[in-house]
């Protein structure tokens, strides 16, 4: 039995998030002895693409098409289609990222394959695979009915392998036409150097108890000691304080870090949502009846202005020892 | 230009989630049902605003049984002109996508949009299959939506920013936060969606693809641990040795 692996990637490497869905599919391989095969549509680095052994990946294919470089899932998704006809694989495994959340539903129409969005866990003893629903307040045992299965893995599902092996590295021609590619990127803007909300693995978040956009520096600075990417509650990019993207809740953007600081944010029920896979959540509120603090692992009831420097340089202190 | 727009029906934001006990089931007793906010808030209502300025028609598409007309007359009220229900359970995103491309191929639309993601789901899929379902290019996450002759202009969410994208109607999209604003309906929308019409219609493949063994709860959140604001070292110290996330 063999696996596949989108390679998702950007400016010609391979996303971080990828390299979990990678050793996910090399476990998934253990009990058949089957490989893990990896697709890169687009540019890529052969480096790159090697040292993705480490990780479980056997052999990767590249698809060396400039067409690629506009992401279009109908295209992306005909090239999948072609790899595995002449390359069978009874499971496909995607990061769950943008682009896999695009993706990986089409893939599994097309292959007519069970889709499993968002798995948490390898599959279980009974074939059942685990995925958080209803905004992380439970969690669903999913049961495929086709023969293989298309599953998009979220972060921290499985432990990364550490292997001393290079993955080898073939060419895979997809065979696409022009009239294949329909979307045509005109623009990209991203944010400069900042890490990046849906990756990170710390969070800093603040919300209304901040009391106005131009408090927001002590937030960023607490985010830059801790390596954190910023994000903010509903109310607050609302009012325009902070850019959509960093609306963290049940409408705006799930994470899933491993340490999700909260700061002046009371914690409404759609915020929790979107942030009760954390790992570890800190609160910070004036109001001791705050909700979050029901949510939280570690709490302090004080003020932000006074609370937030104080933390900001302890950690600092941390860091530098 | 004629939109079509699948709507899902979701527990409230605040509703207490709970199983039957054998686990298989969301036990619906005493919860509040609403318009999946997605696809409600903007989805539909980019739709409307794009009837507004380019004529058209939307049309309303749903899964489930008679107790979903009652979000289905919401979206009537909000600006659609009409409605389709599918007969059936609408847990499988394979089956909705199907019933509801098979719909979308009998009928001449120029749009689908629907919400990035249902509440309840939260599994991004019905909108990327149903643009495989129908061989349509797909925009995912789009931020924003405008129509210009037969060419569209959007923007989608990508990692760290957003990209500005061009493509040819027709087309799926999946609408994200910044696509539209909220719009409460008014009394007259209100009265108009009670006359407009909605047809219930039944599935040509009722097969799914996937089906849930069972739900689960997560365990019990311990209590927090409160720090004294003067004593910030031991929350550093909890951090590294107890939490190991520094």
């Amino acid at each position: 039995m063999n696996v596949l692996v989108y390679l998702d990637s950007a400016d010609g490497r391979v996303k971080k998030p990828v390299y979990e869905a990678i050793s996910y599919a090399k476990r998934l391989t253990q009990s058949s002895g089957g490989q893990v095969h990896g697709l890169v549509l687009g540019a890529s680095d052969e480096a790159d693409l090697k040292s993705l052994g480490k990780y479980g990946l056997d052999v990767a294919h590249h698809v060396d098409d400039a067409r690629f470089s506009s992401f279009d899932s109908r295209a992306y998704t005909m090239a999948i289609g072609k790899f595995v006809e002449a390359n069978p694989c009874t499971h496909v495994v995607f990061a769950f990222n943008h682009r896999g959340k695009a993706l990986a539903p089409r893939v599994a129409a097309r292959l007519d394959l069970t889709y499993v969005p968002g798995a948490m866990a390898l599959p279980a003893e009974d074939g059942t695979v685990v995925r958080g629903v209803n905004s992380g307040k439970a969690f669903a045992h999913v049961k495929a009915n086709k023969s293989g299965m298309v599953l998009a893995v979220t972060g921290n599902a499985t432990e990364l392998l550490n292997e001393e092996v290079e993955a080898s590295i073939s060419a895979f021609d997809a065979g696409l036409s022009d009239g294949d590619f329909a979307i045509k990127v005109v623009k990209v803007e991203k944010m400069g150097g900042g890490i990046i909300l849906t990756e990170a693995d710390r969070v800093v978040s603040a919300g209304r108890g901040l009391k106005g956009p131009e408090n927001w520096a002590m937030i960023e600075e607490l985010a830059g000691t801790l390596k954190a990417a910023t994000a903010c509650s509903r109310p607050v990019s609302d009012v325009g304080w902070r850019p959509h993207r960093e609306h963290v809740g049940q409408t705006g953007t799930t994470v899933r870090p491993n340490l999700y600081f909260a700061i002046g944010i009371s914690g409404a029920i759609q915020h929790l949502a979107g942030v009760n896979q954390s790992r570890t959540i800190v609160v910070i509120n004036t109001d001791p009846e705050a909700p979050f603090f029901k949510a939280a692992d570690y709490g302090i009831v004080g003020d932000a202005f006074d609370v937030v420097p104080k933390l900001n340089a302890a950690l600092k202190a941390h860091f530098a020892a | 230009m004629n939109i079509l727009v699948p709507v899902r029906k979701v527990p409230d934001t605040t509703a207490k989630i709970a199983f039957t006990p054998d686990g298989k089931s969301f036990d619906a007793n005493g919860v509040q049902f609403v318009m999946n906010p997605t696809d409600e808030w903007y989805a539909l209502v980019r739709a409307v605003e794009l009837k507004e300025s380019l004529g058209g028609t939307i049309t309303l598409i749903n899964i489930g049984g008679a107790d979903n007309d009652q979000i289905i007359r919401k979206g009537l009220a909000i600006g659609g002109d009409d409605a389709v229900r599918i007969e059936g359970d609408d847990r499988d995103a394979h089956f909705c996508a199907k019933a509801i491309s098979a719909y979308a191929k009998a009928n001449a639309f120029d749009l689908i949009i629907t919400g990035k993601e249902a509440i309840d789901d939260n599994g991004f899929q019905l909108a990327a299959m149903i643009a495989e379902f129908m061989d349509w290019p797909f925009i995912s996450q789009a931020t924003r939506l405008d129509v210009e002759g037969d060419v569209c202009h959007l923007s989608r969410e990508i990692e760290g920013g957003h990209e500005d994208v061009e493509v040819s109607k027709p087309l799926v999209v999946s609408a994200s936060k910044g696509m539209a604003e909220q719009r409460i309906p008014n009394m007259r929308g209100i009265m108009m969606a009670r006359s407009k019409p909605l047809n219930v219609i039944q599935a040509e493949d009722s097969s799914v693809s996937s089906e849930v063994a069972k739900y689960a709860l997560p365990p019990e959140k311990g209590d927090v641990k409160l720090i004294d604001a003067d004593n910030i070292d031991e929350l550093i110290t909890l951090l590294k040795n107890e939490a190991k996330a520094i």
